[in-house]
Order: C-alpha cells, then structure tokens, then sequence
C-alpha cells in the first residue's frame, strides 16, 4: 500500500513538472509556428512535386529521449513503419531523439531527391496530430516546372535558401514536438495519478477485510475454545 | 501584400521573435547576397538569402520600421506574399551601439586568432555581421 500512494505521489509530481514546461513549450512555440509556416510557403506555392523518375526517399522522426508522455513517441514511429512497410525501398531514415533510434536505424551519406518530416503538430492541451512536412534537393527544386516563374536564380542562391529553410523547418519541428510532449506528458501522468488512486482505494478495502477477517477468526476460535470447556 | 517575418532567436524582454504574421505592408527593402532590393507588390517572384543589414518595412499606414538581420531567407511569391525568415532579428531602435562595438571587436579578435579553415569562416561571418550591426545602429 505504501509503494502505491508513494507512485501516485511520483505521477502527481510529475504532472506538475510538464504543466510548467508545458506552458513554457507553447509560449515558444506559439514565436516560432510563423517561422515554420514562412519557410513552408515557398514549396507550396511553387507546387513542387517529388520526381516519379527519382524515388529516393528521406524521413526525418522528430522525437525526443524522454518517455512517459503517452503515445506521442510511437505514433511517429508507427507512421514511419507503416510507410517503410508499403515499401523499404529507396528510403532512409534520420532519428531525431533517442526514442525512434531504439527502433529505427540511423543511416548517413545518402543523396535524396525528396523527404519529408514527420512530427507531431501540437493542436490543444489534449490533442495533437502526427503530421508530415515535405523537404526537398537542390536537383529536384531546380528541376521543378513552376520554378521558371521565380526570378534572377542561381544554384548558390537555392542552395543556401534550401540550407537555411531546412534547418527552421526543423526548429520548427523540434518546438512543435517539444509542446505536443509536454501536454500529452501531463495528460499521460494525469491518468496514472488517477490509475493509482484507484487502485489506493481497491487495494485498502482488501486490506481492510483481510484484517477484519483475521480479527473475526482469532475471536472464533477463543469463544469455542471457552465454551468447550 | 502579405508579409511574414519571423526570426529564430530567443524571445528576450523587449523584443519579439515575430514582427509580421500575414500583415499587409505597402513595401519591404532587403538586403540579399545580390544586392539590396525593394519589394513592392506584385514583384516577379524569387528567392534571395539575406546578407547581415538593416530590412526595412513599410507599413500602410505609413510607418516605417526597421529591422536589423544577421541571415536568413526571403522568399517572394506569384500571389505577392512576402517570407523572411531570419537567423537572428532585432529592431534597430533597440540596439545598443557600445554593445554592438563590443560584438565587431570580439570577433575581429577571435578572426585573427583562429587556427583552423573552420573557425576563420565562422570568426569571418562573425566579424561581417559585427560591422553590418556597428553600420546600422550609427
């Protein structure tokens, strides 16, 4: 009974703690979804498409290394395995965070000609959603038909805008993750500070009628003693 | 014309990480790597990446505000909506010019004091951004 109260204590605590990160998380992300949302623009607009004829594949998990925040890390994870069921071929994974290296593989040196990143993109305090963003090369960019509108461009210049767009779409990522954690880690501990009061309050009434049990027997057992006599 | 302008550094006290977020402005003028450039709307569509300086926007209702980057993007698109991404950001206005000093000597020096390819580049970017920050508070 001790050890049950005292993991409750644990999870309340807990739960405490990631309600202040929380608040923090979704303070900083609420700065940086502008950045995200811009450096997604440009692919949207330009209506860029990932080549038939190049089927490199890359996905980016974005997790982190810590658990007990709910389902948040698996269903990156699974999405990712889904996909790698459908078809292994052509596509590596890069793990962001110790939780979807435990089960994927990291794999460098690989030129891709489109990716995406899959993150969990933080919606409320009680949802959020696994959700993909697409990145691409400078191959399959330069190569796009709607880019001949774009002006005055060269390989230097796309080069480094894709550098420097890759790395806020994963800031972008991070801080999306980072809030989507938090809040399903206070729902999670949440949860399992009411599972172990529960199970404070089964366990007690079990104890008690152990106790009454014993109690009842002893007496028993001295009242047909004394009466024997 | 629909401006984002989004920086990546830390919030601190005074300043903001977003200036714009879809506000429509009347015209904006950066500085990229092929040169310093006004974007009024219905500019032809194109990609520049930001050099350090000063990006100044013009807003509708006729202020005009500017905002000093360190790098970054700035990406125009067909239907005349504007995206700056920065590095870094802060108002001009709320530079500190000793303290932008500090910054062009501190890196001048570590430029001068760098062994490897690597640490010359990185002093080198430091010591750009360094006299782009002292140019624009004066």
């Amino acid at each position: 009974m001790y050890n049950k109260t005292n993991s409750s204590e644990i999870t309340q605590s807990m739960k405490m703690v990631s309600a202040a990160k929380y608040s923090r998380a979704e303070r900083e992300l609420k700065q940086a979804r502008p950045v995200g949302v811009g450096a997604q623009q440009f692919y949207a607009k330009a209506e860029i498409q990932p080549p038939e004829d190049a089927p490199q594949k890359l996905i980016i998990a974005m997790t982190s290394d810590r658990g007990l925040c709910g389902a948040v890390h698996t269903s990156v994870v699974r999405q990712i395995r889904n996909e790698l069921q459908k078809s292994a071929e052509n596509t590596k994974v890069i793990c962001v965070g110790d939780k979807s290296r435990a089960i994927l593989q990291r794999l460098f040196g690989y030129e891709f000609s489109s990716g995406k990143i899959v993150y969990n993109r933080f919606k409320s305090v009680v949802s959020y959603s696994t959700q993909q963003m697409p990145v691409f090369s400078l191959n399959t960019i330069a190569t796009a038909p709607k880019l001949s509108v774009y002006d005055s461009l060269d390989n230097d210049v796309i080069q480094s805008y894709l550098e420097f767009s890759l790395a806020s779409l994963i800031f972008y990522a991070l801080k999306e993750g980072a809030c989507s954690e938090q809040s399903s880690r206070m729902t999670a501990m949440d949860n399992a500070s009411k599972n172990a009061g529960e199970m404070i309050d089964k366990l007690t009434l079990t104890f008690n009628r152990t106790r009454q049990a014993v109690i009842t027997r002893e007496l028993i057992e001295i009242i047909s003693g004394a009466s024997a006599l | 014309m629909k401006l984002i302008f989004a920086a990546g550094n830390q919030v601190c006290k005074t300043g903001n990480q977003v200036f714009y977020d879809s506000v429509a402005v009347k015209q904006v003028d950066v500085p990229s790597f092929s040169g310093s450039f006004g974007i009024l709307p219905k500019h032809v569509p194109t990609l520049a990446v930001l050099k350090p300086g000063v990006v100044s926007v013009f807003e509708n209702e006729g202020a005009v505000k500017k905002i000093f980057v360190s790098s970054g993007t700035v990406t125009i698109n067909d239907d005349s909506s504007v995206q700056i991404i920065a590095e870094e950001a802060a108002a001009v206005d709320q530079l500190d010019s000793a303290a932008a000093r500090d910054v062009l000597s501190k890196a001048q020096s570590e430029l001068s004091s760098a062994s490897t390819d690597q640490a010359k580049a990185e002093a080198a970017i430091a010591v750009e951004v360094g006299e782009a920050l002292v140019k624009a508070v004066e």
